[in-house]
């Protein structure tokens, strides 16, 4: 069977030696104009081939068994200490492999005159997003824990130098640095927990060559103590990156200064590793220990929700806006995985897409904007009337806006409502009160979109801006395919459905599994 | 009268340090009798060429003793599959070293004073400098040390190990003071590390000589033995040996750099010339780590036998040093401004980290090391080397345009050291950033480096020992240390080159600055006055950073480094296989 899954690794690693390394060579100011060009074209080429390994790895899934990590490999990497090369997706994985592999293009594509024309910066800038797509997709696919670590830490690498060194705002170098010290902060733990979990495993019986595979640790019995450290560990490099309240606050910064495409590919694909992480080994590793800190985590997701909604609210900064609203929208994804009911689940596994495209779709449309401002301001207040100016710029923004508060019919109001019922009826206790507690960030989504929109494209145009250009054809085309998916998963929301449905079950089965048990327990000691 | 018997000697065992060693001697017969001219280029190679015979020898050696160890004359030198792999460690490093060392760089000239006995702005210094003299000298003191090295951590017996130590420290200590630029500051380092070393090597031999009081040997293994089997005179006093080990222990950390022995290491870091840095905080930690391994885990199974709460408190001593370590390193390193001292003090944390796998007295500590040895030394004698190309340049404003350089004008000076002078180098040197980049990444123990492998090793080894809290410890340093280690990053790569106020900005991309100037033609005005430090630059010129190039070998090891750095921390699997064959017969 041909390697979907590596190639779809090893194809944009190509691309970025292709295309970045040559950008190390010096820098000569005078020659570099006569360069001819070839980064942006040569990267958008890429990262479309990898469109179509996408797409043979899709028809090579087999969504009636979604459930189950499939096109899985496996192969020893460092055997001397147990880490394997084991990739494998189930249906969640694959959607957020496809989210990576959709928006790269149409960031490279946004992102066509943002850089500048100095070849050298372009060719960096696009390696960099390359490199940065290869570890997205790796680190959805890996199915090693110490592989998973390894990704999770070495993609903040690129990262960090997209931020500092291609961002827009004037703060991007300590947002970048802000970034990588909260991100490692995180990781770091996570890898002391990780390093305990291998010797728990191989104490318990498990195969010290294999002893990082995550197939091999589900259902290990660690004990609860060990347990319940190992998920803290765990659970807080995952809550940074997703990102929670309290451990959110370099998000609104690298928001606020990184460039728009940066943003995109950070809040929108890499955070979910965050969530997914949660999702595929906090609750499978450590199933009573998810139990045990359900509660608290449910608290934490719904302040995150009301929180980020009502700093939305407050900003005055364009990006740093939708940097909030994001923190909002992880609140009800995470809300929804740790409910463990098979709807919750499956409603935050299919947000997790949907944000992906609706976040992704304000940010850039967002970047178009502020592009056109004489002063490349970000300030709302800076803007007024554009409705009238730029119309279809106008109407793209507005749809975006309207499928990151939920709007019927559009994708995101199906996950919404998914994790909202599921919630509603989780497992742990207090969770239909804390879902009520939940619902005023619905309101509060309508306010932050609308009061935004008003001010900027409603009343006479602004001073200075009467005549901005509308949206560009290639700007349609980066905005067209967001706005279709966002519309065609709305309406026929079963097409992504079918891909998170089983693994949502086999989720909420693995955190239940003890209940009975204890039950039966319970009632045999009464006896 | 008894015939003499002559002893039997396996040479093949010996021949790693005696290729090394007896190289060194031939350099000092080159000295006296090679012309001055061809003096540079025979020492070059005849160096090179012995670190690498040596290195041939031990892969030859390696199969043999990795079934079989040996002991060779009596037990003074004891080739276990440990001992040889430092050794093979030390002549990597060493002979990566030596290429930095060796280059000259665009500027014609070496790192190092053209008559180092000169007294420091006397007319005789003057005169050196002139009629171009120089110090070949160094290289047999190099291949001295390295030899030193090599035998330290390949010994049982503690009066060996106490002459290995002398044999490389003290080329050290001279080559310490040999500095082109800033030469007070080079001297004063020297003397600092020859007051301090000397009084480390005085604990030393003290702890020996109670050892020997305790024990009646000074062999590690027959100590151990005595030990287990009882019945030594002393037995009761084992306040004796708790004070004898204690001393060695010392001794060994001093050199090891863990806190709180490490006050010689910011200065002696910073004052010695920068490839000799480089040499130095490379192999000299290797040797003094592995050497510290073999002593403490020899020594162990007999305290172990002897009372197992000395044992307990013996680690303790070491979980301590090691925290202490860490917390120095990282939280002072933190505040640093100069590249050299950053990175001494990066050192100073590293010894730490080294500390945590050791600590853990665990039967991994062997390979995981080694390996946190090889790759520590390859990132920091490829950042040493990258810091001998970044170079101030006196520039003097208004003359003329950027055409025809003035008298002076130009003049490559010495390192820029000061962090805030590395601003703006990703522009002018993207090939040097990004591998000095790469070697601070792997420092930082970013995965898919060496460095991460290597931390990952440490914290195994401690958390397999039951010091699973120390592991998180050492994460939690190694957060402090990411951050010291982003600073130098951002201000390479994110800030833009500074512009001095008052003056018109530099070109900075200007070709001129990256090749003009450092021709090979500006040896007679250029050398003159080039060693003047930069409190001689008038008022009127100013001092602007350049990158030199490389002649090759500085290039060729900076290149080298950079690869194993990736490979080791992608494909760690082939070392990691020979770092385990290593760990094989552990006492």
């Amino acid at each position: 069977m041909f390697p979907w899954l590596t190639a779809l690794i090893a194809w944009p690693l190509v691309g970025a030696a292709v295309v970045g390394l040559g950008s190390l060579g010096r820098s000569r100011t005078g020659s570099a104009s006569a360069g001819v060009g070839l980064a942006r074209p040569l990267a958008l080429l890429f990262s479309l081939v990898e469109v179509v390994l996408l797409v043979g790895a899709f028809a090579a899934f087999d969504t009636g068994a979604a459930a189950e990590h499939q096109l899985a490999a496996t192969y020893p990497w460092i055997p001397q200490i147990g880490a394997s090369y084991a990739v494998g997706v189930d249906g969640v994985g694959l959607l957020l492999v496809a989210l990576a592999v959709v928006l790269v293009p149409l960031v490279l594509l946004a992102a066509w005159q943002e850089q500048g024309r100095d070849e050298v910066r372009l060719r960096r800038f696009v390696g960099l997003v390359l490199l940065l797509e290869a570890f997205m997709v790796a680190v959805f696919c890996a199915r090693d824990v110490f592989l998973f670590y390894v990704l999770f830490e070495a993609m903040l690498i690129p990262a960090y130098f997209l931020i500092g060194g291609f961002g827009q705002g004037a703060g991007r170098r300590q947002a970048a640095v802000k970034f990588l010290m909260f991100s490692l902060g995180g990781g770091l733990i996570m890898l002391a927990a990780v390093i305990a979990l291998y010797f728990l495993a191989v104490g318990a019986g498990v195969d010290p060559s294999r002893a990082f595979l995550v197939d091999e640790l589900v259902g290990v019995d660690l004990g609860a103590t060990a347990e319940r450290l190992m998920f803290v560990g765990f659970f807080i490099a995952f809550a940074i990156k997703a990102p929670m309240v309290p451990v959110h606050s370099w998000l609104p910064d690298v928001a606020g200064n990184a460039s728009p495409g940066t943003s995109t590919l950070l809040i929108c694909v890499l955070d979910k590793v965050g969530t997914f992480g949660m999702l595929t080994l906090c609750l499978p590793l450590f199933p009573e220990a998810s139990r045990w800190a359900a509660p608290f985590v449910i608290a934490l997701a719904v302040i995150s929700v009301l929180y980020g909604a009502i700093m939305a609210i407050m900003q005055t900064d364009l990006l740093r806006l939708v940097g909030w609203t994001s923190v909002s929208h992880f609140g009800f994804i995470i809300l929804g995985i740790f409910t463990f009911t098979p709807l919750g689940t499956a409603g935050s596994s299919f947000m997790m897409l949907n944000h992906g495209l609706a976040t992704g779709a304000l940010f850039l449309v967002a970047g178009f904007l502020v592009s056109r401002h004489p002063e490349k301001s970000q300030r709302i207040t800076d803007y007024r009337g554009l409705r009238s100016v730029t119309p279809v710029l106008a109407g793209t923004f507005l749809v975006a806006g309207l499928a990151t508060l939920s709007l019927p019919g559009l994708a995101t109001f199906v996950s919404e409502i998914m994790v909202l019922i599921g919630a509603f009826g989780g497992a742990p206790a207090g969770s239909a009160a804390w879902t009520v507690a939940a619902i005023p960030g619905v309101v509060l989504a309508a306010v932050y979109v609308l009061l935004t929109y008003q001010k900027i494209f409603t009343g006479a145009p602004a001073e200075g801006l009467e005549d901005l250009p509308d949206l560009k054809a290639r700007e349609r085309f980066v905005a067209a395919p967001l706005v279709a998916g966002l519309l065609v998963l709305g309406l026929v929301p079963g097409l992504a459905l079918t891909y998170v449905d089983a693994p949502a079950e086999q989720s909420a089965a693995l955190t239940a599994v003890d209940e009975p048990a204890d039950a039966a327990a319970q009632m045999g000691s009464d006896k | 009268m008894t015939e003499f018997v002559a002893p039997e000697i396996d040479w093949l065992a010996l021949a790693p340090l005696i290729v090394v060693l007896g190289a060194g001697v031939v350099g000092v017969l080159v000295e006296a009798f090679v012309p001055a001219k061809a003096r540079r280029v025979t020492q070059i190679v005849l160096t090179l060429a012995a670190l690498a015979g040596g290195f041939a020898f031990i892969a030859v050696l390696w199969p043999q003793i990795v079934a079989q160890p040996v002991q060779v004359v009596g037990g003074s030198v004891t080739l276990t599959p440990f001992a040889l792999g430092t050794q093979g460690i030390i002549a990597v490093l060493a002979f990566l070293g030596v290429l930095v060392v060796a280059d000259r760089t665009a500027t014609g000239q070496d790192a190092f004073a053209p008559a180092a006995s000169a007294v420091p702005g006397t007319s005789y210094e003057d005169l050196a400098r002139r009629s171009g003299l120089e110090q070949t000298e160094i290289y047999p003191l190099l291949l001295f040390a390295a030899g030193g090295m090599m035998l330290f951590a390949s010994t049982d017996d503690l009066i060996v190990m106490f002459i290995a130590l002398e044999v490389l420290s003290l080329p050290l200590y001279v080559l310490c003071a040999t500095a082109r630029r800033r030469r007070l500051l080079s001297q004063e380092a020297a003397a600092k590390y020859f007051l301090l070393g000397a009084f480390a090597s005085a604990l030393f031999i003290f702890g020996v000589a109670l050892i020997y009081g305790f024990a009646g040997t000074v062999r590690l293994l027959e100590i151990a033995t005595a030990m287990q089997q009882g019945g030594l005179p002393l037995d009761g006093m084992s306040g004796l040996l708790v004070a004898g080990v204690l001393l060695v222990t010392v001794g060994l950390l001093f050199k090891v750099g863990a806190v709180p022995f490490h006050a010689w290491t910011p200065d002696v870091y910073t004052g010695a010339p920068t490839p000799i840095t480089g040499f130095m905080a490379a192999c000299t930690k290797a040797a003094a780590v592995a050497a510290l391994v073999e002593v403490l885990y020899r020594v162990s199974i007999g305290v172990q036998a002897v009372d197992p709460e000395i044992m307990r408190q013996l680690q303790v001593v070491i979980v301590v040093v090691a925290v202490l370590t860490m917390a120095v390193g990282t939280v002072v390193g933190s505040v640093q401004s100069d590249v050299k001292r950053l990175l001494a003090y990066s050192s100073i944390a590293h010894a730490g980290f080294l500390l945590v796998g050791i600590a853990g007295f665990s039967s991994q500590v062997q390979s995981s090391t080694l390996f946190y040895l090889l790759s520590y030394g390859i990132a920091t004698i490829g950042a040493f080397a990258v810091v001998t190309l970044v170079r101030e340049r006196r520039v003097t404003p208004g003359s003329g345009e950027h055409n025809g350089p003035v008298e002076d004008d130009g003049v490559v000076l010495g390192e820029a050291t000061e962090i805030a002078q590395w601003a703006g180098l990703g522009r002018k040197a993207p090939w040097l950033t990004a591998a000095f980049a790469l070697f601070l990444l792997s420092m930082a123990g970013i995965p898919l480096t060496a460095g991460f492998i290597a931390k990952f090793g440490a914290f195994t080894g401690a958390t397999s020992g039951g010091l699973w809290w120390l592991a998180v410890l050492g994460v939690l340093a190694s957060v402090v240390a990411v951050a010291f280690y982003l600073r130098l990053l951002v201000v390479m790569v994110f800030q833009p080159a500074p512009i001095t106020p008052g003056v018109e900005p530099a070109r900075d991309d200007s070709p001129r600055v990256e090749t003009g100037a450092v021709s090979t033609g500006s040896t007679s005005a250029g050398s003159a006055t080039a060693t003047m430090t930069k409190v001689q630059v008038t008022a009127a010129q100013r001092v602007e950073v350049t990158v030199v190039r490389s002649r090759g070998p500085a290039a060729l090891a900076i290149a080298v480094c950079a690869i194993a750095t990736v490979i080791l921390g992608v494909f760690p699997s082939l070392v990691l296989d020979l770092a385990q064959e290593a760990s094989k017969f552990v006492p």
